[in-house]
């Protein structure tokens, strides 16, 4: 179905990121990246240097000024997705411009913006968020990672895991606890650099899916922080500025999820045409092209729903718990959607050389990520009951 | 300087393109127009000539269909300063002794130290366009260059032949074309895009340069008939049954002076 959120400027970009694709997101770099477990820095800052990445900083820090506009992200997702190989460097992309950049560009204060931003458009530094903890996921509050004040700055001690980019990142904006207890404002956003002595990266994590793409552990003993680097330069904003940014990631998880969906159905049409079984190919079986019909009607309405939290966002309407419907909705229909296109593949469909056997394990993260599916229904119920 | 470059749109080569069997023109629903791929190519001399030398201002003229127009704001995004389009539905179909005579005369009117083009478009390949603009504005025309040096008061580079490189330099102004051996063009960015929009494009008609496509005083070529390509017929296939394919391919290929 045609859809509506694009205008010429869109198409116009969408044919630089393919010409991108073109040059830089063969499938020898995407081998590349899955044996290094992370996507080369000079890939990034050539994805920089034509506005692939940065599109989320503002224009006077020399980005492309789309924080709150995710139509041309949006378009980045769908064209890496769709090759079929550019999942690693999608999912870099998305943790640098939709969830460390935002933190700077909307709470920095203006010498964190000036100090870091100019760098992020150019990918000369990469930044990535850091909530969860080993004994902290879901439960955020019971995160145990403290920055204790000291004489101009803060001692961080604790650990976080499950970090995307944590290992490739320069800059990690961190969940810390700053006061006492686990009320809100007991929690800040604190910058930690890599290389802050102190700070140090565990063990390789070896993922079901997103081979390409580096997800770490951290551990903090004794890192000095200096002041400088609160988010904001006010303790105790933490859990504002993380629910304020959530719009953006769920929104940003569910576009993801569409386009991969979409991808999928074209892999699977692709494959099923060359394909033959008794005699013909497998898409003029009547099974096949009933299964394509509802993959390909999914992915239309998955559309439809994402394109409009695209344009609420764009106006500044799209809440935190709209969000949350957004990402748990669309996470499941692309599994459903992509469980079906690997079953339509047949054995091929369980081999990693197929893009739909890697977008499969991939997408299982998805419904846990960037807050689990469950944790989405309780924030939906919540809103439309009122109880907590 | 002034540096113009040609820039012709033509259907995508990567997309399958066809002839409408009714008007003998290319058929532009079936495949995306774009910028001529040896044009863009043209550009990219211009381009990083610019990026070396402040104060050089690339300009590009494309002489096409209304749709012309995401090509040249390409080109724009690309880093041109500025383009003129001629569009005219008298200049459907119109001949390269036609195109010659609208692309001189919308030279004459935007000023040009320099003239780059590409050596033959892909969909026409016609191959004589740039010698034809030069020939009406009496200007030098190097042809085919694989290497261009553009300096402050003379042009030169290298004609690659199949037994030698010839080395070309022409006083400016003067008309240059370039191959498909040059490197590849660049290609632009989000902020490319956005700067493009900013950009000034000329829409030109025929009576805007004085010209007048039904004049026949000059000779036209007029297309009279088309007729589709034929099914290609059976090749010549050699089996090995005596152990001699070999020598039969090798003789097959001589004979058709392939090898």
């Amino acid at each position: 179905m045609q859809r509506e959120i694009y205008d010429e400027d869109h198409e116009a970009f969408r044919e630089v990121v393919k010409e991108f694709v073109k040059r830089y997101v063969t499938p020898e770099k995407a081998k590349q990246w899955d044996a290094d477990g992370e996507v080369d820095r000079a890939t990034m800052k050539a994805a920089a240097e034509h506005g692939i990445v940065g599109l989320s900083v503002p224009e006077e820090f020399g980005g492309a000024g789309m924080l709150m506009d995710y139509r041309f992200r949006s378009v980045v997702n769908e064209e890496l997705i769709g090759c079929g190989h550019g999942s690693a460097l999608a999912g870099a992309v998305g943790i640098h411009d939709d969830l460390a950049v935002p933190y700077i560009a909307h709470f920095g204060t203006d010498a964190q913006k000036a100090k870091w931003l100019p760098k992020m458009a150019t990918a000369e530094i990469l930044g990535a968020l850091a909530m969860t903890e080993p004994g902290a996921g879901s439960d955020l509050r019971a995160a145990r990672t403290t920055a204790k004040k000291v004489d101009g700055g803060y001692v961080v001690n604790g650990a976080k895991t499950f970090i995307s980019s944590g290992k490739t990142a320069d800059i990690i904006v961190t969940f810390v606890k700053t006061g006492e207890g686990n009320r809100p404002d007991a929690f800040s956003l604190i910058i930690l650099e890599d290389g802050m002595p102190g700070f140090e990266h565990g063990k390789k994590l070896h993922k079901m899916g997103f081979p390409g793409h580096d997800t770490a552990e951290l551990s903090f003993s004794d890192v000095f922080v200096p002041d400088e680097n609160l988010i904001g330069g006010v303790e105790g904003r933490g859990f504002v500025h993380l629910m304020m940014n959530l719009p953006l990631e769920r929104l940003s998880i569910g576009a993801v999820a569409a386009a991969v969906a979409e991808a999928g159905v074209k892999w699977t049409i692709d494959y099923t045409t060359s394909r033959e079984a008794f005699g013909k190919p497998v898409i003029d079986f009547q099974n096949t092209r009933f299964r394509l019909a509802e993959m390909a009607t999914t992915v239309d309405v998955m559309w439809a729903y994402v394109d409009r939290a695209m344009n609420l966002y764009r106006q500044g309407k799209l809440s935190a718990d709209e969000a949350a419907k957004v990402k748990f909705w669309c996470t499941e229909r692309e599994w459903e959607v992509l469980d079906q296109g690997v079953q339509l593949h047949g054995g091929y469909g369980y081999i990693l050389e197929y893009p739909i056997a890697r977008a499969f394990l991939d997408a299982r993260v998805h419904r846990i990520y960037g807050g689990t599916n469950e944790v989405m229904r309780e924030i939906v119920a919540r809103s439309i009951t009122g109880r907590k | 300087m002034r540096i113009v470059v040609l820039v012709k749109v033509v259907p995508d080569t990567n997309a399958e393109r066809t002839l409408s069997l009714e008007t003998g023109l290319a058929e532009r629903a079936t495949a995306a127009l774009v910028a001529d791929e040896i044009g863009e190519r043209a550009l990219e001399v211009a381009l990083s000539y610019a990026d070396a030398h402040e104060g050089t201002d690339v300009h590009v003229l494309a002489v096409g269909p209304e749709e012309s127009t995401t090509s040249i704001r390409k080109c724009l995004a690309m880093g041109a300063a500025s383009a003129t389009h001629v569009v005219d539905a008298g200049l459907v179909g119109a001949d390269l002794g036609l195109t010659a005579e609208v692309v001189a005369a919308a030279l004459g009117r935007v000023g040009y130290d320099l003239v780059l083009a590409g050596n033959q478009s892909t969909d026409g390949m016609g191959g004589v366009l740039p010698v034809m603009v030069a020939e009406h504005l009496g200007l030098p025309s190097l042809t085919n260059l694989t290497a261009v040096t553009i300096g402050d008061a003379e042009v030169s580079g290298t004609r690659l032949s199949e037994d030698a490189a010839v080395g070309l330099s022409a006083p400016l102004p003067a008309v240059v074309s370039v191959t498909e051996a040059l490197p590849d063009p660049r290609f632009p960015g989000f902020k490319g895009i956005m700067a493009a929009k900013k950009k000034p494009v000329e829409v030109l008609s025929l009576a805007d340069l004085g010209l007048d496509a039904d004049d026949l005083s000059t000779s036209r070529s007029i297309m009279l008939t088309i007729d589709a390509r034929p099914p290609r017929g059976g090749g010549v296939k050699i089996t090995d049954d005596d152990g001699d394919a070999a020598v039969r391919l090798s003789a097959f290929l001589a004979e058709n002076h392939l090898i």
